[in-house]
């Protein structure tokens, strides 16, 4: 025996059990894209509050102001700056409007520049980019200047100065906001139709005899579509702060109109004595701007999660 | 300094350049669009007009006119005030207001630098614990509030409330009452930084040399000062454009509800009193530091990470 090897004593081993555990994998089942970003998404805390309350506000400014029996602009001087109580929920302002009424008006007002602006900076930046990247060459070299130039003027003095020479109206802010946020939508798809354009799909195509312009067109349409909707939800924000930037200066919609900045401004100058007036639209201001932030960044967790940490 | 970064800090300089170009173009016509001459009184007869005409530049060709506002614009000269200050020069209205906005942007950027990066290290070396949740909710609070909400409680409590601070500028003094308001536009600094430092730091303590000066056993403040903090500096540079540009943004507002005699206040003054001349200015000025730092912190950040330029020129 060799005095290296080692002996075993019967009580060394114990036996655990004389069943193999060998369990099938489970095949995950195939789950849709949507799906799957739902359930992302929902695992979210701050997301799923941003969203919920976000179709709040929207709730509330839709049926507020049908619902209540008073009007956004009906004065009634004999009830005054009265502070919120049971008849005027937010109180009343300088000349007895209801400002329960107001807010939701107001910022009903807000979201339909803000949503309408960022429509238009989609179709705007998408028909830029689009045009930019498929033509190539001297078109986009042009192009990608003049947006490169316009992208380093600061927003708010293209705001400014557009809205000194124009009449302040709802139009006239959607116009003016149209011409700052689309930059970032025409990036991306730019970037996207330069990678489609050297697909092997365009050259199959072109050669058979087709269009390429709809293929890229369905391409883009396909793999652009959720960094749009990020984009876009990054934007709504910014587009509410503009617009109540621009009342606040006294460039946007003016008293009796109501929209959050016109409620700011107008409850700015009774700041000191009746400061609910300014707080109760700077707070649905703020709510409104942390909950599209909190959702777009849900958002771009769940659409794409390689993005995380970012 | 090799010929790929003079090429960029070219390219840089040459798009500068003519943005301003652009600006001071779109500046000079809407003042040629805006309804009527300065010479509406009706007093004036026609040769009197004509001999204003002449004294102002305004009889020569459209173009030669262009490059003297050019010129004006260039040498700081914005013409004289209407409403604000009659028959002041501009230069000298504009100049202290935008020294004072200048000072308290750069207070704001040095206080929000220095807490941010505190708020993200923190979190970083505590992650996933309440510290961490703390300075992700400041900083989520921070970028999406914008800096007048801040400013307007800050006025209310300490100011107008508790009397801790004066709620309006007071040029007698500055330092006390510059407080509230560089500590309103120092939040969405604090809170980018924050959230930037945070990312940045959690990688750098994952990567291999940490570890590996983590098994040298050097002691962990040497471990986190010496190579973690200033690895994870040097991107930041990136977001100094955003967070000047949310400064630059916040200060239009915030001035005005603190009070404070700057630019912003200059600025939304002019609008409401209608003082055209002075709007322009204001709009020119803030567009030209913009792109002045834009330029800057583009070039700084080519010098120090080279895959800037190169990426470019391939």
């Amino acid at each position: 025996m060799n005095k290296y090897e080692y002996q075993f004593a019967p009580d060394s081993f114990e036996l655990v059990g004389d069943k193999v555990d060998i369990s099938k994998d489970v095949v995950a089942p195939v789950v849709p894209f949507w799906l799957d970003v739902w359930r992302r998404f929902r695992k979210n805390k701050g997301a799923v509050i941003g969203i919920t309350v976000i179709v709040l506000i929207i709730l509330m400014s839709i049926f507020m102001p049908i619902l209540s029996s008073y009007k956004f602009d009906a004065i009634d001087s004999a009830s005054a700056n009265i502070k919120p109580n049971a008849q005027h929920w937010f109180g009343t302002d300088n000349f007895g409007r209801d400002l329960w009424v107001r807010t939701w008006t107001g910022t009903r007002v807000s979201l339909i520049v803000s949503f309408a602006a960022v429509v238009i900076d989609i179709v705007v930046g998408m028909t830029y980019g689009m045009i930019s990247g498929y033509f190539g060459g001297m078109v986009d070299t042009i192009m990608q200047r003049i947006q490169e130039i316009l992208n380093s003027i600061p927003t708010l003095v293209i705001l400014t100065l557009l809205m000194t020479v124009l009449e302040p109206s709802l139009f006239t802010i959607i116009f003016a906001l149209m011409f700052t946020e689309w930059i970032g939508m025409s990036r991306i798809t730019r970037a996207q139709v330069l990678k489609i354009k050297e697909d092997e799909f365009v050259l199959a195509s072109r050669t058979a005899g087709a269009s390429e312009v709809f293929y890229i067109f369905k391409e883009l349409r396909t793999n652009i579509y959720s960094q749009l909707i990020v984009m876009a939800m990054m934007t709504i924000p910014n587009a509410i702060f503009y617009e109540a930037y621009l009342s606040f200066v006294g460039l946007g919609l003016t008293v009796p109109n109501a929209s959050l900045g016109v409620l700011i401004n107008d409850g700015f100058n009774y700041f000191l004595s009746y400061p609910y007036m300014v707080a109760i639209p700077v707070v649905v201001l703020a709510l409104l701007m942390l909950s599209f932030n909190l959702f777009g960044d849900g958002l771009r967790d769940a659409l794409d999660p390689t993005m995380k940490e970012m | 300094m090799d010929k790929s970064m003079l090429k960029y800090i070219g390219k840089r300089l040459l798009i500068s350049t003519v943005t301003l170009f652009v600006i001071i173009l779109v500046l000079f016509l809407m003042l040629k669009l805006m309804p009527g001459t300065p010479f509406n009184d009706e007093k004036l007869s026609d040769s009197q007009k004509a001999l204003l005409m002449a004294k102002y530049g305004l009889d020569k060709p459209v173009l030669v006119q262009f490059f003297n506002y050019l010129k004006n614009m260039l040498t700081g000269d914005f013409g004289v005030s209407y409403v604000i200050n009659k028959n002041m020069e501009i230069s000298k209205l504009v100049g202290s207001a935008m020294v004072i906005s200048f000072k308290l942007g750069i207070a704001a950027t040095i206080l929000g630098a220095i807490v941010g990066i505190l708020l993200g290290v923190v979190a970083a070396l505590n992650k996933n614990s309440w510290l961490d949740s703390l300075a992700t909710g400041v900083s989520v609070l921070g970028v999406s509030i914008p800096s007048f909400v801040f400013a307007l409680i800050l006025v209310y409590f300490l100011g107008a409330k508790w009397h801790i601070l004066p709620t309006q500028y007071n040029s007698s003094n500055s330092f006390v009452s510059s407080i509230m308001p560089v500590i309103a536009l120092s939040m969405s600094v604090i809170a980018n930084v924050a959230r930037f430092t945070r990312t940045e730091m959690i990688q750098v303590l994952n990567s291999d040399y940490m570890t590996l000066a983590k098994s040298k056993g050097l002691d962990k403040r040497t471990l986190i000062m010496k190579h973690g903090l200033r690895n994870s500096l040097v991107p930041v540079i990136t977001i100094l454009g955003p967070i000047m540009v949310n400064i630059m943004t916040g200060t239009m507002v915030v001035e005005n509800i603190c009070g404070v005699p700057g630019l912003g206040k200059l600025l939304i003054q002019s609008i409401q009193q209608n003082d055209y001349n002075v709007t322009l200015a204001c709009s020119f000025l803030y567009a030209f530091m913009y792109v002045i730092i834009v330029l800057v912190i583009d070039v700084s950040y080519g010098i120090i990470d080279p895959r800037i330029r190169l990426g470019k020129d391939e």
